[in-house]
């Protein structure tokens, strides 16, 4: 029997099976924690409520509570709707999520798949959620949906621009586009022959950190750049027709492509799974290598829902005139000037 | 099979994950859940008054511009990847070939930005 399990671990399967697992913990975990302690807790803290306190010690099961209404709702499809699209987006935005999450290493043996083009496979995958936004918006078959996918469509492909250019300048550094490869880079690197802390490309790639955040704002369509889902002009945007367990997994999406997104950011820019000090090679990041990086991870989403609180919502023109007239070519300048040091140094 | 095929089987495995976390959900949903349905309920939200007019409502797309400009700086990007993960042996050349480049469509962004295309229409 023990032979059984023995081969079956040995081969493609076990170790694929034992992946896939990570994955689902590597989505659904990170999109929890950030409701619980961000949306719920901090959010509160920061309008001055209290926010949650009745389920479990400090409101910690509202989350299963959230989940459980949700699962209890009628589904409704509108009369007039597509439904076979109405029905499909939800698949649409999950799965360019689970795609996404494939190329974060979370160790030096710990990742999912290492793929040679890492950080370019999940750039491209991240932009097939734009395909699924439009369809809820568009088979709703309601005015307010349109509006909503249609502003979204429009946001996303124009940020997923600064997005990729300011990931170019840490593939400049770092010469590589594997994400294992980038890690390591950062681990080994040196800021003018000083390597004691390596060189986390926050510390070079600074504008490239900052152009990074802002587009994964806008990619992730939180406040301020909120106007696909604005609640106040669209109720709730490409969202308005869907109900119940369908509205849930837009929700479930939105968060866990949050979490993912952080994820992407502090393998770029803030050494992934390293700590400096720690020889990188060392079977320790194996175990601690998931903690740390969920530490970043936390770390970076507190920045962008800090943000998410505190701004209000820009206009649509002006949204579109930040990507096109700043973003952009600042990114390009970016791009340049890290080519032109790159050579000279 | 070779490596590099398993290794976009295992792309292809997390996929089908997404899809069946959604399907499963959903199945779980369908035995908690109520079922009944009335005109009223199938109408679509138009803030509780009744729609007005067909439901397949026409918009003024106002992006056509910029996606056209998109598809342009994304075919830029893919051909800026493979020069900047090998930097370090193209050198000087690579460099001036690549700012020419860039030059070329930072004009091409800035002529947009001339017509005002870049403006709210």
């Amino acid at each position: 029997m023990s032979g059984w399990i023995d081969t079956f671990f040995d081969s493609y399967w076990g170790p694929t099976g034992l992946r896939t697992l990570g994955g689902l913990v590597a989505v659904l975990l990170p999109a929890g924690a950030l409701v619980y302690i961000y949306l719920f807790k901090l959010m509160s803290f920061v309008q001055s409520r209290i926010g949650p306190m009745e389920a479990g010690p400090q409101g910690s099961l509202q989350l299963l509570a959230e989940v459980g209404k949700a699962f209890q709702k009628e589904d409704i499809f509108p009369r007039k709707a597509d439904k076979i699209v109405f029905a499909l987006a939800p698949f649409v935005v999950l799965m360019s999520t689970f795609l996404l999450v494939l190329v974060v290493p979370f160790g030096p043996d710990a990742w999912f798949v290492n793929l040679d083009t890492g950080i370019y496979f999940a750039l491209a995958v991240s932009s097939v959620s734009v395909i699924g936004i439009l369809m809820a918006g568009w088979a709703s078959a309601s005015k307010y949906s349109l509006l909503g996918g249609l502003r979204a469509a429009g946001q996303l492909i124009a940020y997923e621009l600064p997005l990729v250019l300011a990931v170019m300048g840490v593939v400049i550094q770092a010469g590589t586009l594997n994400m294992q490869d980038i890690v390591l880079a950062q681990a080994e690197g040196e800021i003018f022959g000083w390597g004691g802390i390596g060189n986390p490309f926050i510390l070079t790639q600074f504008v490239g950190f900052a152009i990074f955040l802002i587009a994964m704002q806008a990619e992730l369509t939180q406040p301020p750049f909120d106007m696909p889902v604005a609640e106040s002009e669209l109720v709730s945007g490409y969202m308005t027709e869907y109900s119940g367990v369908r509205f849930l997994l837009f929700f479930i999406g939105e968060f866990a492509t949050a979490g993912v997104f952080a994820m992407i950011a502090s393998v770029l820019f803030l050494g992934g799974w390293w700590v400096p000090g720690i020889d990188p090679d060392s079977n320790l990041f194996n175990i601690v290598g998931p903690a740390v990086m969920f530490g970043k991870v936390l770390f970076v989403t507190l920045l962008i829902f800090w943000f998410r609180f505190t701004y209000p919502r820009f206009r649509e023109d002006q949204l579109q005139r930040l990507c096109w007239k700043f973003l952009i070519p600042i990114s390009l300048l970016n791009i340049v000037v890290t080519g032109v040091l790159k050579v000279v140094f | 099979m070779s490596e590099f095929l398993r290794s976009y089987l295992v792309v292809a495995i997390f996929g089908g994950v997404g899809v069946l976390l959604v399907g499963v959900f959903l199945s779980i949903a369908r035995i908690f859940r109520p079922n009944r349905p009335t005109p009223q309920k199938l109408e679509n939200y138009e803030s509780g008054v009744d729609p007005s007019g067909d439901m397949w409502s026409q918009s003024n797309i106002r992006y056509y511009v910029f996606a056209l400009l998109f598809v342009l700086f994304d075919v830029e990007a893919v051909f800026i990847f493979p020069w900047a993960s090998r930097l370090e042996a193209l050198g000087l050349f690579g460099l001036v070939e690549m700012a020419i480049f860039v030059f070329i469509l930072l004009l091409g962004l800035v002529y947009a930005w001339r017509k005002g295309m870049l403006k709210w229409v």
